[in-house]
């Protein structure tokens, strides 16, 4: 299949896409103008009145997906909170270091997301109340090391596809999209290292586990719903698997990260907040 | 027959389709001498491929094209690069390499050459010739200095992506950059933590964000190892 395909593909099934895309093309030239001159520090502010100049108000589709990204990373940032206070479970400091470095980045997302929102105008969801018990799976989260690690894994990867699922909503506006963007990679970068830690912890180490997700592979069965479908090796119709003599299935679907639907993801992350 | 040649040394089209990485000539001539005959076959094949339907004579700047043809040759190139890379990795290993870190380093290999070869695909008749690569500034023997690189490599392919998405007009190849930019920022993570564990992260900025880079501020930064030219001015700004 060639770009022509999937340019006509598309326009089946999403037809108002394109033709809204169309509209707002004076808007996107605006923004990436605006975008090339934005210091670093003023992204939050700049996102939310970017998002107000172009539109008049802000387009609520985008503003759904900031508030949608907000809620995981609410659930992020109060379970690395929490689980760093608990400095015991931690079999090294390297352990604590890494967990507290994520609890960083993911309270930096929280602010972030919370500061676009209302400069756009938007109001941020509120803060749901967590259960990091899962309800009734009650885990042992907090008090059991390698449950810790799993969840946290479960939740990376989770994240990771949650914002691979809503980048195409946030096209029309390229300096949100860059932004999800940039915090999407380093979603993975978190999801990569726990994987890390899972594979090399020292009391059940586990040697088939890698950074990266080979086929929809996972040994913790309450997680799998976070995997689902990422055994797919057809990307744009052309199948991966066997592309070139060193990439088999395994390569093949480890290749390619696949994205979640925002009910998927809710069905995940919804274990985890109290009804 | 590693001499550098004035043009590339590859074929288009073929399995092993990738230039052949410019090992520096006394490197490859120690590797040879140690008996390590572990260059494939394909690739010495490439080496004397004089036809090359698709060969691109360095000095000429390739043209990437327009519109989102521009932005996935763009990611063609660097995955490209990257697969060179490893592939060079993987057939002349450094000192000292571990079991867990080959495995890793094949596995890396094999999604760059996945990704190389998909965008071959998609872009079919659109695509860039295969380009060349030079890789004389690396030295394959150190563990460090591979692992440096590849670091290099991963952080600038997660900052091209990032910076790039928005280039993207078509939806579904801006789903399909996503699918694989994040998992080059595993890779980066990984090879972040072979060098110093719980780095993986670390070069986040202080709104816990990736990097993000223009396709000029990438180019600057790859061409050291690409020895084609490319014409970047067809890309998006």
């Amino acid at each position: 299949m060639n770009l022509q395909n999937i340019f006509s593909e598309l326009e089946k099934q999403d037809a108002e896409l394109s033709g809204r895309l169309d509209t707002r093309r004076d808007a996107m030239k605006q923004f990436r103008n605006i975008g090339r001159v934005l210091a670093l520090s003023a992204i939050p502010l700049a996102l939310g009145s970017m998002l107000k100049k172009a539109y008049g108000r802000t387009p609520q589709d985008v503003l759904a997906v900031l508030n949608y990204a907000l809620t995981l990373e609410y659930l992020e940032a109060e379970f690395y909170a929490t689980a760093i206070t608990k400095t015991s479970l931690f079999p090294t400091p390297a352990a604590l270091a890494a967990f507290t470095t994520i609890a960083n980045h993911e309270a930096a997302h929280v602010a972030l997301l919370k500061s676009a929102i209302s400069g756009a105008g938007g109001t941020p969801v509120t803060k749901p109340t967590f259960d990091f018990a899962g309800g009734s799976l009650n885990l042992p989260t907090f008090t059991d090391y390698p449950t810790l690690l799993t969840v946290a894994q479960a939740f990376e990867d989770t994240g990771v596809r949650a914002y691979k699922g809503k980048a195409t909503v946030l096209m029309e506006n390229p300096a949100v999209l860059t932004v999800a963007l940039q915090i999407h990679s380093v979603e993975a970068r978190h999801a990569a290292h726990l994987r890390y830690m899972r594979r090399n912890l020292a009391s059940a180490p586990q040697p088939a586990l890698k950074p990266w997700i080979t086929n929809a592979e996972n040994n913790v069965a309450i997680i799998q719903p976070v995997y689902a479908g990422e055994d797919t090796d057809v990307q744009a119709g052309i199948t991966i698997t066997g592309i070139a003599t060193e990439v088999n299935k395994a390569a093949a679907t480890e290749a390619f990260d696949e994205f979640l639907t925002e009910d998927a993801v809710l069905a995940i992350a919804g274990n985890f907040i109290k009804k | 027959m590693f001499i550098r040649k004035t043009r590339s040394v590859t074929s288009n089209g073929k399995e092993e389709g990738i230039a052949m990485p410019n090992v520096h000539r006394r490197t490859f001539l120690k590797y040879a001498g140690l008996g390590a005959a572990v260059i494939t076959a394909g690739s010495l094949a490439g080496c004397s491929s004089e036809d090359g339907g698709g060969d691109v004579a360095p000095g000429t700047g390739v043209s990437l094209g327009t519109g989102d043809f521009a932005v996935l040759n763009y990611a063609f190139a660097l995955e490209q690069l990257e697969a060179a890379f490893y592939t060079q990795v993987v057939a002349t290993p450094y000192t000292g390499i571990s079991d867990v870190e080959r495995t890793f380093l094949t596995d890396i290999r094999n999604h760059e050459i996945a990704h190389r070869e998909f965008f071959r695909k998609a872009l079919g008749t659109n695509a860039i010739p295969n380009l060349m690569v030079d890789f004389s500034t690396i030295d394959f023997t150190s563990r460090d200095k591979v692992l440096a690189a590849a670091k290099t490599f991963e952080d600038l392919g997660v900052a091209a992506y990032n910076g790039a998405g928005k280039f993207i007009t078509t939806p579904n190849y801006l789903v399909l950059a996503g699918k694989i930019v994040s998992v080059e920022a595993r890779h980066a993570a990984l090879i972040r933590d072979l060098i110093s564990n719980g780095s993986f992260a670390s070069d986040a900025d202080s709104n816990g964000l990736d990097f993000a880079k223009t396709p000029q501020d990438v180019f600057a930064a790859a061409k050291v190892y690409i020895k084609t030219e490319i014409d970047a001015n067809t890309l998006p700004k």
